[in-house]
């Protein structure tokens, strides 16, 4: 890994993301949207402190997953993945710098969705709220992660689209925003102790519910954890050699 | 001057079905042209060079390391048929992404900008230029850092024809100081523009030599009446 070209690579796709101005207010506008939407629904009721953690963990994940399954596969497709491979560029410094530039664009759709949900729509919460952001980067990166090493097991951005339902609905239905987990049947429960989702929404409801951090360190680790382990298998993914 | 190139018995398979048949073919300097309908396994052969083909068997060795290796990667110029370069990017952004890559000085880009002539588009985003300029904001990539081979898939493809004579030219100044330029294309009439030219056809080589010494050989007009003359002896 070179940080010449790490930091080449994070700082182009910000380019390409402020150049496309329709994606970037998706990016940081819908998630409020849909979060004032929720407070809206549930109002005057105690369900928004309860599903509130668990939204301000799935967004970064979902959005940060299907940009960066389609934009990989495009650059995969349109050769300049293959025109990188064949210049001095370490298969690392392709992902950590996707990674790091969908990071940044992740933490400030971040500071707008916990600013929104603290500051005007009263989501209670106990623990520090610089932490829900980092937890809700963190969670970007693992979306980022994943989507990395999906693009490479779909031929047509149709296909990395589906993708969504395979990888991600299964996680948010057994993250614990339906059902807590511990009320599922034990296969479920046993499944949803695999799936990174899960530990990125207990970290959330922790730090909403409890000013003891402990438990949300460990979550974050684990959901840390899976993003690398995603960022090593899309650098495996990627080859210089291919049929 | 000693081979850039040196490929051995070649082979590869793609899809069950063999592209290129045990090839030996050596690359000098100059210009060497690589023509041959589309499908004869020209790109097939360009990858290979470049080292981002999975091959079956025999060698590619490039400047004495083999093909792919990590001290060639920013010594080849590479453009592939689909104009590898960023759609919602200017010209100049490209350049100025792929230069940091290469870790070469910003003031490339201006003096590759200037040899494929796009300076009034360079600040235009490439998806509205026309395919023309895309594939020459593509080859201006290749050309960053001056490397030692260029290795060029049909670049010349729907460009006008002084466009063409322009960039055919730029090879040449190219080649006269030391680049080795192999250009593969399946217009016929661009062999005459080349120092030495490979006819390719079903995954062979199957001429090589000067256009002259070519048409001579062939006892045809044109390298496109050569090139029948081959095909015809062969099957006969």
């Amino acid at each position: 890994m070179t940080p010449r070209i790490t930091a080449a690579v994070a700082a182009r796709v910000l380019r390409q993301i402020r150049r496309d101005r329709r994606t970037l207010a998706l990016l940081l506008v819908l998630p409020c949207l849909l979060i004032t939407l929720l407070w809206w629904m549930f109002r005057d009721t105690p369900v928004f402190d309860q599903v509130g953690p668990a939204l301000l963990a799935m967004f970064p994940f979902i959005v940060m997953f299907l940009v960066t399954s389609v934009t990989t596969l495009r650059e995969r497709s349109s050769g300049t993945l293959e025109r990188l491979l064949a210049m001095p560029m370490g298969k690392l410094d392709f992902l950590v710098g996707y990674a790091v530039a969908f990071g940044l664009v992740a933490a400030v759709q971040a500071a707008l969705a916990v600013g929104l949900s603290v500051g005007l729509l009263d989501l209670e919460v106990i623990g520090p709220v610089w932490l829900l952001f980092v937890v809700a980067v963190v969670d970007a990166v693992l979306g980022t992660a994943l989507g990395l090493f999906v693009s490479a097991f779909a031929q047509t951005e149709f296909q990395a689209v589906q993708f969504m339902p395979a990888v991600v609905i299964p996680q948010i239905l057994l993250c614990g925003l339906f059902l807590p987990r511990d009320q599922l049947p034990d296969a479920l429960h046993w499944i949803s102790d695999l799936l990174p989702l899960s530990y990125a929404v207990d970290a959330m409801t922790t730090l909403t519910t409890s000013a003891e951090t402990g438990d949300v360190w460990a979550d974050l680790a684990v959901v840390a954890g899976f993003a690398v382990a995603g960022l090593a298998a899309g650098a495996a993914t990627l080859r210089r050699r291919t049929p | 001057m000693s081979a850039a190139v040196e490929i051995r018995d070649l082979h590869v398979v793609r899809g069950g079905r063999t592209v290129l048949e045990h090839l030996d073919v050596t690359i000098g300097g100059g210009v060497t042209g690589l023509l041959g309908p589309s499908g004869c396994g020209k790109s097939t052969l360009m990858r290979c060079l470049v080292g981002v083909q999975r091959t079956s068997g025999g060698s590619v060795t490039v400047f004495g390391d083999a093909a792919g290796s990590r001290a060639l990667r920013d010594r080849i110029g590479y453009v592939t048929q689909a104009a590898s370069v960023y759609d919602d990017l200017t010209p100049v952004e490209n350049l100025s992404f792929f230069a940091r890559v290469l870790g070469v000085d910003r003031s490339e880009v201006d003096r590759v900008v200037e040899a494929v002539d796009l300076g009034d588009h360079r600040d235009r985003v490439v998806g509205r230029l026309s395919g023309g300029q895309r594939s020459r904001a593509s080859l201006a990539v290749a050309l960053l850092g001056s490397p030692d081979l260029l290795v060029l898939d049909e670049p010349t493809v729907g460009l006008d024809p002084v466009l063409r004579e322009d960039l055919w030219s730029l090879f040449h100044e190219l080649a006269d100081r030391g680049t080795a330029v192999f250009v593969s294309s399946h217009v016929m009439d661009e062999a005459e523009r080349c120092d030495r030219l490979l006819l390719m056809r079903e995954g062979r080589i199957i001429a090589d030599g000067s256009p002259g010494e070519i048409k001579e050989r062939a006892g045809a007009a044109s390298v496109e009446e050569a090139f029948l003359a081959i095909v015809r002896r062969d099957v006969a």
